[in-house]
């Protein structure tokens, strides 16, 4: 329950006085509250619980970190242990 | 998200495990907190590509899991109560109280319906003025905010009919409880992610100096796991016990500035009983001073309910990580997903649950590798 998945915002608007997004997730739409990333906009990413979205994610961090995963793999063959 | 399935790819998660295999050279112990990565693990066989030495420990994080039989039977009466209509997640409903669930109580009759945001709740309460609406507020640190405003909306709408029953747990002093146990073998954690996003990870320093256990932050997907479990496996040969953020794309220090605010706002910190574990000091919230008024319990005089929990499960040693799901003696036979006795067995993220979905009905570390995918 509480895990989280991210979307891509594609529009802002207000319900009630409060910040909402439509985002998508994998083609599926769904409104969600967007109260706490006051930042957040059109074409972000943020990853939703609950209904909320309740963290930006970032994308050159996720790049980032795959690089390193690449080159740790590389390193893991240098060392000669067999994968598997 | 662009990235998903890179941060699923086999190869580089082989190569990955294939370098934690190569460093440990010790029996050692590490905790996952969160039941969404208990379910991960599982699901994408990571335990399998661990050395013998190295055993992933289950741990308490999964919300419906640690909801006590308690809070279950005052959910029932409340939504027994005429009129009302209660609101819950999809996954609250066959988790077992004392003699029954929501969902047999919704069988008789009453209005139970799952929403998929307490602002649903909110909005059900608005538009049926002459019905009570009650949302059953429960979850971690990740959950929370998204409760608490629910409850700060109905307040600046001014809604009298809505009402939420609250069991919220907060995870730190959960990895306290296991940490300061006798019957510890926990040597280093997993943070959740997820609470992280939330709350940062600023509260983990004191917790990690005081026991002396390195505390990854980590993430969700394979190759997140694997990642925070080498990090620990690091730390822990070298015998140094720092915290960690190896789910930067996520998660900051500080965490949400804007939700905490909202927490402070509507809830306080109190004690709080766990299903199996029992009460652990300041490990939940409930309703602060003027949000009082939307307390369900109060509202509906369900404080003094009698609970008990089935005598059969032993949720409690699983939740703490001193049992294996397939080590219980109901597991697969008298308790199944089909028939829970227990609510690690209920939630897709129970660590039995678990164990039962993905084939691990054989005695643990006989199965066969299986590749994540
Ligand atoms: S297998 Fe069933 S009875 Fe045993 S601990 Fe898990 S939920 Fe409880």
């Amino acid at each position: 329950m509480c895990l989280a998945v991210p979307g891509r915002v594609e529009a802002v608007f207000d319900a009630d006085g409060v910040r909402m997004g439509t985002l998508t997730f994998g083609g599926v739409r769904k409104d969600v509250c967007l109260a706490y990333l006051p930042d957040v906009g059109v074409g972000d990413y943020a990853l939703v619980h609950a209904g909320f979205a309740i963290s930006q994610v970032d994308e050159a961090t996720a790049a980032e970190t795959l690089r390193t995963f690449a080159e740790m793999g590389v390193l893991a063959d240098e060392l000669g242990e067999e994968a598997g | 998200m662009k990235y998903l399935t890179e941060f699923r790819d086999g190869e580089l998660a082989q190569k990955l495990a294939a370098e934690i295999r190569a460093a440990v050279t010790r029996p050692w112990a590490i905790m996952e907190v969160c039941g969404g990565q208990t379910h991960a693990i599982i699901r994408h066989g990571l335990d399998q590509l661990l050395p013998p030495e190295l055993e992933l420990v289950h741990g308490p994080g999964c919300p419906v899991c640690v909801t006590p039989v308690a809070a279950i039977d005052r959910a029932l009466a409340v939504a027994a109560a005429p009129g009302v209509i209660f609101c819950s997640f999809g996954d609250m409903l066959r988790v077992p109280g004392t003699r029954e669930d929501l969902f047999a109580v919704k069988g008789r009759g009453a209005d139970v319906r799952v929403v998929y945001s307490p602002l649903d709740a909110v909005r059900l309460a608005k538009g049926n003025p002459a019905r009570q609406v009650v949302f059953f507020a429960i979850g971690f640190e990740t959950t929370a905010p998204a409760n608490a405003l629910a409850v700060h909306q109905a307040a600046q709408l001014g809604l009298a009919n809505f009402s939420v029953l609250v069991s919220h747990v907060l995870v730190p002093p959960a990895m306290e409880a296991i940490l300061s146990s006798p019957a510890n073998r926990v040597r280093a954690f997993l943070a959740a992610g997820h609470v992280c996003s939330v709350m940062g990870y600023h509260q983990y320093p004191p917790l990690a100096e005081r026991y002396r256990v390195p505390i990854v932050v980590t993430g969700f997907e394979p190759l997140d796991l694997l990642d925070g479990i080498r990090r620990a496996v690091r730390q822990l040969e070298a015998g140094t016990h720092a915290v960690e953020n190896a789910y930067p794309r996520v998660v900051t220090f500080d965490g949400n500035r804007a939700a905490q605010a909202m927490l402070a706002e509507v809830f306080e910190v109190c004690d709080r009983d766990w299903r199996g574990i029992g009460t652990i000091p300041n490990s939940g919230w409930r309703l602060r001073g003027g949000y009082r008024r939307f307390d369900a319990e109060e509202r509906f005089a369900v404080g003094d309910i009698r609970s008990a929990e089935s005598p059969h499960c032993r949720s409690g040693e699983v939740l703490r990580g001193t049992l294996k799901p397939n080590q219980c003696p109901a597991f697969g036979t008298t308790c199944t997903p089909r028939t829970p006795l227990g609510a690690t067995m209920v939630s897709g993220e129970g660590a039995c649950a678990a164990y039962f979905n993905y084939g691990r009905l054989t005695a643990v570390g006989t199965e066969r590798a299986t590749c994540p995918t």
